[in-house]
This record gives structure tokens, C-alpha cells and sequence, in this order.
């Protein structure tokens, strides 16, 4: 086995200065790794990389975390990223190692998420027979990467590391993965970059067009109904100040997707809360009524528009997207711009003037008064899961940044937490990972050490990622589960509540871990609640008790999350709950009729 | 593959893709099109003038929309720099084929004199059969293969459409 060679003084922070050397790798990897100004690898080892993980006890640089399980590695990766904007990493062995990222590195892609994965392969010379633990790692992943290589020569490995962090983070960003036999590993290469990346087929469109900037204004000018649908990709641009500015001068309503949450105030007047599936009503009914659609760094996702033909049909489409795919994919758009959100709100800011649009306000505000987000909290009745995520939201507030798994936990976080800045909410949207919160969490508390990382969790998801509370533990890193327990797949029960006659199949779980004994038995702790009474002083001990903690909420397993627009479904045939539980479906008062 | 010539050619387009000569490349492109859904209806491959740069020609099929995404879904991949649609300039598209086709003695004179025709070139005989080489547009190939039928056609080879356009405007340049 080769040895590392020796770390030579010089600072990585000049590495165009470096004179052509041979040096292992494994030391390529690293310095590559401290030139990117990584500070954190989520990693699980293997034989293969025993060069690569030498280095990490010899430096202090790099932090390597040891994760129980790969997968959660690739969320924690993305945690990281979404919570700081930085490249999230990772780093695991060939074969079984490479292949339980692919749910990870798939829910990265699905929401553009820069992180970057390095994987061990076998030597070069036995990659193709069947090597022991050998898996076609590039293969398997070329669909659900922007981009990945095979490195073949430890000459090459340098070069591909900066170019495989620059495509992660730039443009429309993604995962990347590089693989790494162990031949590549374990020879001497040069370590030689050039100044910038320059990749004669990458060039991203980031500044708008001038022209469809002009329209845009114009648009917005001659508009009476306008409304801002903003997505994940606003926050990845941080155009979040030029979205408040737009919406306030021009006296826009907001409406934001599920991973565009955090990116305009939940709480501002204008702000009509997320739509889509289990949008807000007047979110929803907002989108039918407007005539002007601005959507920036959204992506017209079918769990958004529903039946995308009848979605937002009185309204011209403004479409501001770096992906140029994005546009037009699922809806045509009438002025599309090409560019990174932020500059081109900036260009558009410029020429907005102030308006008022006194009906439109007093419309929307009719709607949310007629159909108000609520939820029925009877005495004596089990925890509501809403009034649960309302009292965390009140007591923790803007001090956390909520992760969240995926089922109506995730739909009622999204719905009733106050989010006041941008990152504050993470979520798998596109892939929708049931276990990615909890990795998520703990990306993030190492992200913003400055803020409480908690997890509102589903018990059916927490199971599938449970066994990282031992990583947390040994790291102590200080993240919260705010599992919201029914004892049940909700969501799943929620569509057979509604659309199965009630035939409760495969979702109820007969047999749950005691959540208090497991955060125990992993050295963290626990408590768990079943009085709405407890919610609070239970938040209060969560959050001063130091270390990892799960607070076990026990809740109400036949609550629904509403409103609803049944899948396929048009917004018109949206279920709407009122305050009296009675589900009124596809009531509408009156369209205005301009 | 193979799509016979009096069908509607109307979604049907020629798309001329340069990439970086580079391992895995190709595996990519491929991969877009199976991943998406998008048809593919021949590929051709070939380095270029330039050692680094490599030449696909597909031949794909869809309306204006899905053209639209494949164009931009080419693009966007980190390995291409310059995708067209040759459809959209004047241009001239080859492909090449090789028939086997039973010959006994009595029938080859007539074999002969559609080769001749259609100015193809014997490449090999044997005693039962013969091979030929013709290129042309798919007219062309979609024709001779029509009047081969009749004799007994025993296998083909097709390479796919290659296409450039006239004149001195070539592919070069920045992406899109
Ligand atoms: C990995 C994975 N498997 C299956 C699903 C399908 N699915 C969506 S929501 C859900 C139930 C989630 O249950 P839980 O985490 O307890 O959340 P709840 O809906 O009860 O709040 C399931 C099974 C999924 N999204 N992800
Ligand atoms: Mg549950």
C-alpha cells in the first residue's frame, strides 16, 4: 500500500502557484477537498479508500464524519448544502457503498442540490470483471447526476475534482459523482489546475435577457392581477431580497412551492403561503384568478399545477429559470427568461414602478377570510399534529431551521410553520425521501451552528434513518426529532381515507419502537407527550436539554391534511375543509369576471 | 430502427450534436434519450477534424415541443457544445448501407443493372450471393431495397444518416 507522500508547507490557498508534482491520489483528494474549502466529508469506509482515510487522522482541516449508513451520508451532504449554500460531500467505498447513495444522490438531483460524491472502485485493470465489490456506479448514475466521471489516471484527478465542484455549484446546480479506482488512489499523478474552469460545453446563461427583461416589466405594468410562484430555485439564487422588493413595489401576491418555502415571509401581508396539492385555498384559487404568472425558479411540478391544462388559465406566463429545460417543459411559457433569478430580478427591479392594485389586495384578502387554513383542536381530543407544529413554531421560531420527512407531517410543517427566512426549511420536494429529514438535521446543525437544526419527522419515515442518532451522538451534534407519532404511513392512510372507502391496507404500524427507550439506548435523550397541555413545557425541554433528542408527540392518526387537490385533479376540484369539518368540494365563489 | 420512407417524415429530424471525444459520452447521450422517453431512430458517431471532438448524428422523431426539450436536454449536457438541427438549414444528409442479397447466376444481370442505376458498388460475391454498397439519402436506399426485395434480401447493414450543412457555414461556435 502506498504511503501518503508528505504534506508539503506550501498554502492550498495558491494552487495555480504550485510547481507540477507527483504526489499520491489519496493527497490529490485531500488537498483537492481543502482547496474547495470543504470543511466536513459524510463518509463510510471501506478497503479501497484506507489511503484517502489516513489522511484524515494525519490533518485536522477536514472533518470526516463516520455515518451509519451511506444514504443518510447523501442527505446529510445535502442538509449541508441547502442549510449553507455550499458543496455538501461525501465519501464511500465501491460496490454496496457507491449504491446506497442512489437515493440520496436522486433526491439531490430531483431538487438541485450541489453536492458532490466520491466513490471508491476497483483497480482500473479489473474494472468490467465482476471485481469484488465492483459496481458500475457511473452507469447506474448517469440519469440522475448533472454530471460524473470515471477517473482513469491519477494525472486526470486534480483537474476533475475542480471541475466537479465548479458543475455542482454553478448554473442550475446538482449532484456530481466522481469515481475513484483504487489504482487512481494509490499512484502518483501531477497536481496541476488551471486558473479557472473552462468548459467549452458548459457555459450557464445566468444575466437575462435585456429584451425579455423590458417585457417582464411591461408585463407586470399592464398587469391587474399579477402573482410571484416561487421556487427553490429563488432561494438557490438567493434572490429572496429582489422577490420582496418586486412584491412590495409592485404590490405582487407571493405564493411559494414547498422547496421555495423561506424565500418571501410566511407571515407577510402579501404572502399567500405555498399551493399546490396541499396548497393553501386561496393560494390555489389566487393562481385560477390571475393574469399575470410570475414564476421564478419554479418548475410547473404536477404536484403544483395538478392537471396542468387547467392550471393558472386566465394568465400569461412569465418564466424566469436557469435551466432553459425548465422552461416550457410542462407549461408554456409567454416570456421566458433564461438566467439566474437573483440578476435577473435585479435588471427587472430596475425598471418597476410603483403600483397599487387596491381590488386584487381586497380579492385575495376576500379568499383567505372565506377560506382560511384551519384545523379542528376539541377538548379532550388527542394532539392535533397542526396545533403541535404551531406551538414549535411559536416557541422556537426563527431561532431553527426545520427539516422535515415526507408525509403529512411534512405538508402540515410546511403549512403552519411561520418561516421568516431563506434555508429555514428544508424538504425533499421532487423525490420526496421518506428518511431524509433526520440526515438532513444533521447536515444542517453542522452548517449553522448558530441555529437549532429540528427534524419534524413522521414515525414511519424516522424508522427508516433511526440508526443515525448514533452519529449524532458520537459527534454531538445538538439535533431535535419533533416526531409527530400516529402510529401510522398518514399520508398513504390519507389517500385510502379518501379514495379507498376507508380500507386502512399496510399502513398502520402494530408494532412501534418506544422512541423514549431508543433515544436511550443510542446515549441521547427523550421524552414523549400525549396532552396538548405537555406541547409546550415538552418544546422547552427539547430545545434546553443539550444533545440529540427526540421529542415523541403522540398524535391523532385519523386527521387529513387539507385542502387537497386530488392527483390529476384540476384546482377547481380542490377539498377544501371549513372550520365546521365539512369538506366542501370544488366551491368556489364567483370568478370576477376580468 | 429502420423507418420506412412513405411514412410522414414531418416530426421526424435530423440533429447534428458535437461533444467532447471523451469516454462515456456517447453512454450519456444515450442514456438522456431512454431516460426521457425520447425515440431514437438511428445514431452515428464519428471523430471530427478535430481530435478532441466528436460528431453524433441521431435521427429522432416528435412534435415541436418534444424536439424543443431534446435540443435543450443535448445542450445541456456538460459534454456537448454545439447541437442543431439540420432540418432547419439547407443541408445534405448520406447514409450508407450494405445489402446481402441471393444472387444465383441466372439473376444477376438484373442485379447488376439496378446496381448500376442506383450507382452502388459490388463490395463481394460469393456463389449464392451478392453485396452491395449504396449511399444516398433515404429516398434513395428506401428505393434500391425495394427493387432488391423481390431477388431475396439475406442481411443489412445500415450506418444511420450523417449530415452536414451547405455551403461554408459549418457547426463550430458557441452552444445553442
Ligand atoms: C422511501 C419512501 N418510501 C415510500 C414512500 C411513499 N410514502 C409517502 S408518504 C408515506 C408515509 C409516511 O409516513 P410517516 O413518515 O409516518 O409520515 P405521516 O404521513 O404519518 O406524517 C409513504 C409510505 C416515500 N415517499 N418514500
Ligand atoms: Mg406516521
Amino acid at each position: 500500500m502506498a504511503v501518503a507522500t508528505k504534506a508539503k508547507s506550501q498554502t492550498a490557498k495558491q494552487p495555480t502557484k504550485l510547481k507540477p508534482q507527483k504526489i499520491s491520489g489519496a493527497e490529490i483528494v485531500y488537498r483537492s477537498l481543502e482547496r474547495e474549502g470543504v470543511k466536513y466529508v459524510f463518509g463510510h469506509p471501506g478497503a479501497i479508500l484506507l489511503t484517502v482515510l489516513d489522511l484524515f487522522l494525519k490533518r485536522s482541516k477536514i472533518k470526516h464524519l463516520l455515518i451509519r449508513h451511506e444514504q443518510c451520508a447523501a442527505h446529510m451532504a445535502e442538509g449541508y448544502a441547502r442549510a449553507s449554500g455550499e458543496v455538501g460531500v461525501c465519501l464511500t467505498t465501491s460496490g454496496p457503498g457507491a449504491t446506497n447513495l442512489i437515493t440520496g444522490i436522486t433526491d439531490a438531483y430531483m431538487d438541485s442540490i450541489p453536492i458532490v460524491c466520491f466513490t471508491g472502485q476497483v483497480a482500473t485493470s479489473m474494472v468490467g470483471n465482476d471485481a469484488f465489490q465492483e459496481a458500475d456506479i457511473v452507469g447506474m448514475t448517469r440519469t440522475i447526476t448533472k454530471h460524473n466521471y470515471l477517473v482513469k489516471s491519477t494525472d486526470d484527478l486534480a483537474e476533475t475534482i475542480q471541475e466537479a465542484f465548479y458543475i455542482a455549484r454553478t448554473g442550475r446546480p446538482g449532484p456530481v459523482l466522481v469515481d475513484l479506482p483504487k489504482d487512481v488512489l494509490l499512484g502518483d499523478g501531477d497536481y496541476q489546475l488551471p486558473e479557472k474552469v473552462d468548459l467549452r460545453g458548459y457555459k450557464p446563461t445566468t444575466k437575462g435577457h435585456p429584451r425579455q427583461i423590458q417585457r417582464v416589466a411591461e408585463a407586470i405594468e399592464k398587469s391587474k392581477q399579477p402573482l410571484l410562484y416561487v421556487g427553490g430555485g429563488a432561494i438557490h439564487a438567493e434572490a429572496h431580497p429582489e422577490i420582496v422588493k418586486l412584491a412590495e413595489t409592485a404590490e405582487i401576491p407571493v405564493t411559494y412551492t414547498l422547496l421555495g418555502a423561506g424565500a418571501f415571509p410566511s407571515a407577510h401581508e402579501l404572502s399567500l403561503g405555498m399551493l399546490g396539492m396541499h396548497g393553501t385555498a386561496y393560494a390555489n384559487y389566487a393562481t385560477m384568478e390571475c393574469d399575470l404568472l410570475i414564476a421564478v425558479g419554479a418548475r410547473f411540478d404536477d404536484r403544483v399545477t395538478g392537471k396542468v391544462s387547467e392550471f393558472a388559465t386566465r394568465a400569461k406566463i412569465i418564466h424566469i429559470d436557469i435551466d432553459p429545460t425548465a422552461i416550457g417543459k410542462n407549461k408554456t411559457a409567454d416570456i421566458p427568461v433564461v438566467g439566474d433569478a437573483r440578476q435577473v430580478l435585479v435588471e427587472v427591479n430596475k425598471l418597476i414602478k410603483p403600483q397599487e392594485r387596491p381590488l386584487w389586495k381586497k380579492r385575495i384578502q376576500n379568499l383567505r377570510t372565506e377560506y382560511p387554513l384551519t384545523f379542528d383542536s376539541p377538548e379532550g381530543a388527542p394532539i392535533k399534529p397542526q396545533e403541535a407544529i404551531v406551538a414549535l413554531s411559536e416557541e422556537v421560531g426563527d431561532k431553527a431551521i426545520i427539516t422535515t420527512e415526507v408525509g403529512q407531517h411534512q405538508m402540515w410543517a410546511a403549512q403552519f410553520y411561520n418561516f421568516t427566512f431563506p434555508r429555514q426549511f428544508i424538504s425533499s420536494g421532487g423525490l420526496g425521501t421518506m428518511g431524509f429529514g433526520f440526515p438532513a438535521a444533521i447536515g444542517v446543525a453542522l452548517a449553522r451552528p448558530d441555529k437549532l437544526a429540528i427534524d419534524i419527522a413522521g414515525d414511519g419515515s424516522f424508522q427508516m434513518v433511526m440508526q443515525e442518532i448514533a452519529t449524532a451522538v458520537q459527534y454531538d451534534i445538538p439535533v431535535k426529532v419533533f416526531l409527530l407519532n400516529n402510529a401510522t404511513l398518514g399520508m398513504v392512510r390519507q389517500w385510502q381515507d379518501l379514495f379507498m372507502d376507508r380500507r386502512f391496507s399496510e399502513v398502520d404500524f402494530e408494532s412501534s419502537p418506544d422512541y423514549v427507550k431508543l433515544a436511550e439506548a443510542f446515549g441521547a435523550s427523550g421524552r414523549r407527550i400525549v396532552d396538548k397541555d405537555d406541547i409546550r413545557p415538552a418544546i422547552q425541554e427539547m430545545i434546553n436539554t443539550p444533545g440529540p433528542f427526540i421529542l415523541d408527540v403522540i398524535v391523532d392518526p385519523d386527521e387529513l391534511v387539507f385542502p387537497m387537490v386530488p392527483a390529476g385533479g384540476a384546482t377547481k376540484d380542490m377539498i377544501v375543509r371549513d372550520s365546521r369539518k365539512k369538506i366542501l368540494q370544488g366551491k368556489l365563489s364567483a370568478l370576477p369576471d376580468n | 430502427m429502420s423507418r420506412n420512407a412513405n411514412n410522414t417524415k414531418d416530426d421526424t429530424h435530423t440533429i447534428a450534436v458535437l461533444v467532447e471525444n471523451k469516454f462515456g459520452v456517447l453512454a450519456k447521450v444515450a442514456s438522456l434519450f431512454s431516460a426521457r422517453g425520447y425515440n431514437i431512430d438511428s445514431l452515428c458517431v464519428g471523430v471530427t477534424q478535430d481530435p478532441s471532438v466528436s460528431r453524433i448524428t441521431l435521427v429522432t422523431r416528435g412534435d415541436a415541443k418534444v424536439l424543443e426539450q431534446i435540443r435543450k436536454h443535448l445542450s445541456k449536457l456538460i459534454d456537448t457544445f454545439k447541437v442543431m438541427d439540420m432540418g432547419e438549414t439547407d443541408s445534405v444528409e448520406r447514409e450508407m448501407i450494405l445489402i446481402k442479397i441471393s444472387a444465383p447466376k441466372a439473376a444477376r444481370p438484373e442485379i447488376f443493372q439496378i446496381i448500376d442505376v442506383f450507382r452502388g458498388r459490388v463490395v463481394d460475391v460469393s456463389t449464392d450471393t451478392i453485396t452491395v454498397e449504396v449511399t444516398g439519402d433515404e429516398g434513395k436506399i428506401h428505393a434500391i431495397l425495394n427493387l432488391l426485395q423481390p431477388f431475396g434480401i439475406k442481411e443489412i447493414a445500415r450506418t444511420g444518416k450523417v449530415a452536414l450543412t451547405r455551403g461554408a457555414k459549418t457547426l463550430k461556435g458557441a452552444k445553442n
